[in-house]
């Protein structure tokens, strides 16, 4: 990059008369014009990239919709996590143990056995269902009606689900309140509903990370992407880089607007992936609420939120903007007048 | 005594080779021990057959190339010592008019004019006013807003030279600028070129239409295979 010339008129002697006084107000005055043009110069290329996008949509809008979907895909995952997380949030605070009776127990023997439970100071609450309810709840969830109702006789056995108090709450002294409840005589099996709680955490955990790697290797394509279109942008305005090298031009003059379409393109692509998640999200919406509505849960899907939505807008332009630094670093040299 | 000439002669050279030689990768030798000056406000023209080097003298002055041996100075600036960066501060103050006018047409007459003053951050209201002054010089000021693939090849050309001074550089290089013309229209293109001398730019202009300069009383610099046959005075 050449600095800014300070010195526009050669004065035809070899040493320059120095100008005292005026001398100093002329060259500030000066440098705030070219600070000024300079300024101007942005604005002006900013400008003119943007239009010249536009007025090509189709191919523009070709590298928008590559750029969007590459970002729309790490994105909506995140979105995705994001959202199984609110739903889980509330999970490991409210661990259940279920106590399968074996059929000898009584359904009065299984009412006073949970409310002997209570008495025991690490257990919270207590509730008994019964066998044919336990059923009836499954029919109206499972979708296995009739099915079910060709059986002779009820499979399911009556059920306890004991909610341990919330200091309970860790993973010895839970492990110590199942083994005591599984030896009750009357337990055929006791069961932590926490353990599948713990494996979609560590696979959501691992979601994560895949997320990252993914988001990564998808920047990388973006990167790619926009420099490759930059580079036929370079290869279609030879002649001008050419003539403007020619007549005086510094590297930074030729590379801004080419900098400044690279930025427009990822910008647009960041937009096309915020508009796709959102799309998708819409799509969504529905079946979730059905899907929560079956769980007797209220939830709504939430979209990106105002940080994810911003680094998609100004990451999308960040990286667009770095993929034509590296496609003018690689082909802006080879261009000299010759 | 020869110390003291040569050092005049650095003082008031605009242009000044030292035994400049240029040999392209090919192994060809465009230009071999080319010593010269042109002084400032000098104008002189560069004659030779095609091939005799006289584009590869020309793109020395511009650094479009750089000399195998030998120095080329510039306004006193030795251009060997020239680095890769201060290359655009250099060229703002040459203007150069090529034979193929090198004119970008998807742009007006206007802002084709206005590129140099544009790269060189000038203030967009003054540039307009130089433009149009630089236009009205060489009579197009009536089309700055044609493209100038609708025009002629001589009011092309004059674009092109409207271009080259717009910046008001000190010097003015010109590569065969009357080469597709005829003889009229090449009269009109050297008269500009002379207004532009008398008005104190250096002019040194390439050109092997030996006819058209024949009556014009400026130094001629002869290329042959390379070689300066002649430097010599021309009055």
């Amino acid at each position: 990059m050449s600095k800014p010339q300070n010195r526009r008129i050669k004065p035809a002697e070899p040493k320059p008369v120095p100008a005292p006084a005026v001398g100093a107000s002329l060259s500030s005055t000066t440098n705030s014009q070219r600070l000024r043009a300079w300024r101007a110069s942005h604005r002006l290329e900013c400008k003119q990239s943007l239009l010249r996008l536009v007025s090509m949509p189709g191919s523009s809008a070709m590298t928008w919709l590559v750029i969007g979907i590459a970002l729309a895909l790490p994105a909506g995952v995140y979105v995705a996590l994001g959202n199984m997380e609110r739903v889980s949030a509330g999970w490991d605070g409210s661990a259940r143990v279920s106590l399968f009776l074996s059929e000898q127990v009584s359904r009065k023997d299984g009412q006073d056995l949970a409310e002997s439970l209570l008495l025991d100071e690490s257990i919270e609450q207590t509730e008994y269902i019964s066998s044919e309810n336990a059923l009836a709840e499954f029919k109206a969830i499972s979708g296995f009606g009739e099915a079910l109702d060709s059986l002779n006789e009820n499979p399911l056995p009556a059920v306890i689900v004991v909610k341990p108090g919330d200091d309970v709450i860790n993973a010895a002294r839970t492990s110590a309140l199942l083994e005591k409840l599984e030896n009750l005589p009357q337990v055929d099996m006791a069961q932590l509903d926490m353990e599948w709680v713990q494996r979609l955490y560590a696979l959501m955990e691992l979601a994560r990370r895949a997320i990252y790697a993914l988001a990564a290797l998808l920047a990388l394509g973006v990167l790619l992407i926009t420099g490759n279109t930059i580079r036929l942008a370079i290869e279609n305005r030879r002649d001008e880089i050419v003539v403007t090298k020619l007549v005086g031009a510094t590297n930074a003059f030729v590379r801004r607007p080419f900098l400044y379409t690279g930025w427009w393109y990822g910008l647009g692509g960041g937009l096309v992936a915020w508009f796709i998640v959102q799309v998708v999200l819409l799509l969504l919406s529905g079946p979730v609420v059905k899907l929560v509505g079956l769980y007797e849960g209220s939830f709504a899907l939430s979209g990106p939120n105002l940080a994810v939505t911003l680094s998609l807008w100004f990451g999308g332009a960040v990286l667009g903007w770095a993929g034509a630094w590296l496609a003018v670093a690689r082909h802006l040299g080879d261009i000299e007048p010759r | 005594m020869i110390l003291l000439k040569h050092y005049l002669q650095t003082v008031t050279a605009m242009i000044q080779f030292d035994n400049v030689s240029k040999r392209y990768e090919s192994g060809q030798e465009a230009l071999s021990r080319a010593s010269f000056h042109i002084e400032s406000e000098e104008m002189a023209f560069l004659t030779g057959h095609s091939g005799a080097g006289k584009s590869t003298l020309l793109k020395l002055i511009m650094l479009m190339e750089r000399p195998t041996s030998g120095d080329v100075l510039i306004n006193g600036r030795n251009l060997r010592k020239m680095r890769a960066s201060a290359i655009p501060a250099h060229r703002r103050d040459i203007g150069v008019v090529f034979q193929n006018h090198q004119l970008l047409f998807d742009r007006s007459v206007f802002d084709n004019v206005a590129l140099p003053l544009m790269i060189a951050g000038c203030e967009p209201r003054e540039a307009a006013r130089r433009v149009r002054a630089s236009l009205d010089k060489v009579g197009l000021l009536s089309k700055e807003k044609s493209n100038p693939i609708t025009l002629s090849g001589g009011e092309q050309q004059r674009v092109g030279i409207a271009r080259a001074v717009v910046n008001k550089p000190s010097i003015l290089l010109a590569d065969e600028p009357t080469g597709n013309l005829d003889s009229d229209l090449s009269a009109d293109i050297m008269n500009l070129f002379e207004q532009f001398n008398q008005v104190g730019v250096t002019v040194l202009i390439a050109t092997h239409d030996l006819s058209l300069i024949a009556r014009m009383p400026y130094r001629l610099l002869t290329l042959r295979e390379g070689r300066l046959v002649t430097a010599g005075s021309g009055l």
